[in-house]
């Protein structure tokens, strides 16, 4: 095969031999490159039903790669200058799985920030480890979590020194950055991993100005949404590791839960994106980049609204800031970020990624467009000069330190029982409590419900945000634990 | 030789033109522009492969999209023009002496530069005085305006493209802010013919019913756009486009018209039922 190069796409490249040998498939899946299934086929389109094939030896296998989906993860690994890398078809959810279950066994901690993704506790309900929160700070204007400060996670580690792993977001849904470089440098004196949750920072691999990524900032393992702002296929993620780590050990462990049926259409979906972001990444991150620089220039002059960017850094809980992601503040319109969110959909025809108390978040990427955003403004100016009222105050939320009474996994599967809301303070939890999107727990298995926790979840529902995890869709009712 | 252009009108239906030359082709920032010598139509500018005006039949439009106002509107002093960089719809309005102002905001400039050149018998008003052009997208040009215009003139391309921000429902709320009390907003509105366009007709008719108190619709036949029947909106904040029709005052002018009189004014909002029912199908429906 001679000399390979990110101008290759290895998977794609053997999917495009595959087509032209016109194979007769006696295997699965069954739809037969789409033959069995017309509908499905007028729906996709013939050429992604007959990419849709089963693992056979000329196109390697996941599970167990070595050859082009080998040469595609040596491909990723180099783009994102890592020591190895996954493809993942899992999901993000995957690649954080993963991370937690490769360091951490029963019993054994991890130090974490408490704005984490539901994942994340998700898979130490599997593994069984303990979380050890650390406060992230607040904005109180804009009443957002922030990152970690350097002395909290020292203070966390120096009384865990058992703890296996820090975990960092990198950057926050709301593109807040702690300073991972220092976190990591602590973490390995302390004999422990650093990992990195990057949904969000796909983009900081592929440019200059943007904030530090996690394999640079010497992480240990990081999480890579793809299908973010990588583009490629959604549900298609990215798992990288840095030199201290096992990759046969990492290996067996995402074979745990992955699928033995590997979709193609994921796979080359990230071997193509890989390609794209390593010839033509930072150029295009840099249009993005000006997107959101215009975007915010354009959103502060309407008035009232506050669309915040890299003067929220202090050196500490924000570190840094990731441009790209245009967060914007709504309290002073007289509107709530999820009043704007609805607003944006149900009269402007407008989707954005998500909207909490007191600011939404639009998600620029690789696929946006001068005139989209021209129109996300104007409907802006439009829902302000329509709907705008007296500037509202948010309830202030101060940060209650989560009390892990017992753990995830313990919780998870202790025997429960149902109360009322408002009986729940006092009882632990033993189910998820979120608002989705951002998908960061109010409330997760084995903590103890307080008042304070309470009050969140009904401001919550009365605001309109989406309450998801637990198991009575409205939230009247929670599962604590019996007998405790 | 046979040198044909042609326009797929829909995935099923063509549009073909003899040509005897192509006078430019070239690309800009937004679209590729060409235009075209023919028997038949005289010179066409065509954008991105779609029709946009023939020097035979561009008078229709034209007069249909700035007489109609003008006649129910008393004093109109300010107007904005989006889009339009042909200049036919400036060639109209210049031959009203109390308007002080046009503003032409086009987002293309080479548009305007290739229809200086190329259709001078549309572009040929566009050096007039009152006239003020700005390169700038109209989405972004109109949300700094307020109270401020008394007639806005709409002339965009289809609702996919460049075009595609001035057909939503932030523009013509930007619109209704930037107009004065009484002010009146016309716009190009798409064909009811065929599906694609009848749907982007609905939109635009829905769009801005939810922003004008007065909203109606009115018609004309131009020949080489799709179906050959197209249709125009007529919002308003005060005046009715044909109770406050000033009929006499309009024809003391005296301005020479090929396709436009009162008459055909008023019987030009009278729609076939088809057209009426669709419309009202998206009349306050969210």
């Amino acid at each position: 095969m001679g000399e390979i190069s990110q101008e290759n796409a290895p998977i794609y490249e053997a999917l495009e031999r595959l087509r032209k040998m016109r194979v007769v498939p006696f295997d699965v899946p069954g739809h037969k490159r789409g033959r069995g299934n017309p509908e499905l086929a007028r729906l996709l389109g013939e050429k992604c039903m007959s990419m849709d094939v089963n693992s056979m030896k000329p196109l390697d296998n996941l599970c167990h790669p070595v050859s082009v989906i080998r040469q595609a993860e040596e491909l990723a690994a180099e783009a994102f200058k890592a020591a190895n890398a996954f493809l993942m078809v899992g999901g993000t959810t995957s690649a954080v799985q993963a991370m937690a279950l490769s360091v951490a066994k029963r019993g054994e901690k991890i130090i974490l920030p408490r704005n984490v993704h539901r994942s994340v506790i998700g898979a130490m309900v599997l593994c069984g480890a303990v979380p050890v929160y650390v406060n992230p700070q607040c904005n109180d204007r804009l009443g957002i979590p922030l990152g970690m400060a350097v002395e909290d996670v020292k203070k966390a580690i120096e009384e865990n020194p058992d703890a296996k792993a820090v975990l960092v977001n990198n950057p926050t849904y709301y593109g807040i950055c702690s300073d991972i470089r220092t976190i990591a440098e602590l973490a390995h004196q302390h004999g422990m991993y650093c990992l990195a949750d990057e949904a969000h920072g796909t983009h900081f691999y592929f440019s200059d100005q943007l904030p530090i990524s996690a394999m640079e900032a010497g992480a240990d393992m990081a999480a890579v949404s793809m299908h973010k702002s990588g583009g490629s296929l959604t549900q298609s993620s990215l798992l990288l590791l840095g030199p201290n780590m096992s990759e046969g050990y990492v290996r067996q462990i995402i074979n745990l839960t992955q699928t033995t049926s590997g979709s193609y259409l994921l796979l080359s979906s990230l071997d193509i994106s890989r390609r794209n972001l390593a010839l033509r990444g930072k150029e295009t991150f840099e249009k993005v980049r000006s997107y959101a620089k215009y975007a915010r220039a354009e959103i502060n002059d309407i008035g009232g609204y506050y669309a915040f960017c890299r003067e929220l850094i202090n050196g500490d809980s924000v570190y840094d800031f990731d441009v790209t992601k245009l967060a914007v503040h709504t309290l002073d319109v007289g509107l709530a970020g999820i009043e704007v969110y609805d607003l944006l959909r149900d009269e402007y025809d407008i989707q954005i990624e998500f909207g909490d108390f007191g600011n939404f978040l639009a998600y620029l990427s690789i696929g946006d467009r001068k005139q989209d955003i021209e129109r996300l403004v104007s409907a802006l100016a439009e829902i302000s000069r329509r709907f705008g009222k007296e500037k509202v105050d948010l309830m202030p939320q101060e940060y209650v330190d989560p009390q892990v009474a017992v753990s995830p996994q313990e919780a998870f599967y202790a025997e429960k029982e149902t109360v009322e809301l408002g009986d729940a303070p006092g009882r632990i939890s033993g189910e998820f409590v979120m608002c989705y999107p951002p998908g960061i727990p109010i409330l997760a298995p084995g903590e103890r419900v307080t008042q304070e926790i309470r009050e969140h979840i009904e401001y919550a529902r009365e605001k309109g945000c989406t309450l998801t995890g637990a198991e009575d869709l409205e939230i009247r009712r929670l599962n604590v634990l019996k007998g405790v | 030789m046979d040198f044909w252009f042609s326009e797929k009108q829909t995935k099923n239906v063509k549009l073909s033109i003899r040509v005897d030359r192509q006078l430019y082709s070239g690309h800009s920032d937004f679209q590729r522009i060409d235009v075209f010598e023919s028997p038949e139509f005289g010179r066409f500018l065509t954008l991105d492969g779609y029709m946009m005006l023939t020097e035979k039949d561009e008078f229709i439009y034209h007069e249909m999209i700035t007489h109609i106002p003008m006649a129910v509107h008393p004093h109109v002093e300010k107007v904005l023009v989006i889009g339009a960089g042909d200049g036919g719809v400036v060639r109209e309005l210049v031959r009203y002496p109390e308007i002080r102002r046009i503003d032409l905001v086009e987002i293309d400039e080479m548009v305007v530069e290739v229809c200086k050149k190329y259709l001078p018998k549309t572009a040929c008003r566009l050096e007039d005085e009152r006239v003020e052009i700005h390169y700038e997208d109209g989405l972004k040009f109109i949300r700094r305006c307020k109270d401020e215009y008394d007639l806005i003139i709409v002339d965009s391309t289809d609702p996919f493209g460049p075009g595609e921000g001035l057909f939503t429902r932030e523009f013509y709320g930007n619109c209704y802010k930037a107009l004065k009390e009484d002010g009146i907003m016309v716009n190009q509105h798409e064909s009811p013919f065929y599906e694609e366009d009848a749907l982007a007709c609905q939109r635009a008719h829905r769009n801005i019913t939810e922003s004008f108190p007065i909203s109606r619709v009115y018609q004309a036949h131009i020949p080489t756009y799709p179906s050959g029947h197209w249709l125009f909106g007529f919002a308003s904040k005060k005046y009715h486009p044909l109770r406050n029709l000033r009929e006499k005052e309009w024809n003391d002018r005296g301005i020479a018209t090929r396709y436009y009189t009162t008459t055909l004014h008023k019987g030009a909002f009278y729609l076939p039922a088809y057209v009426e029912e669709l419309l009202k199908d998206v009349e306050n429906k969210r």
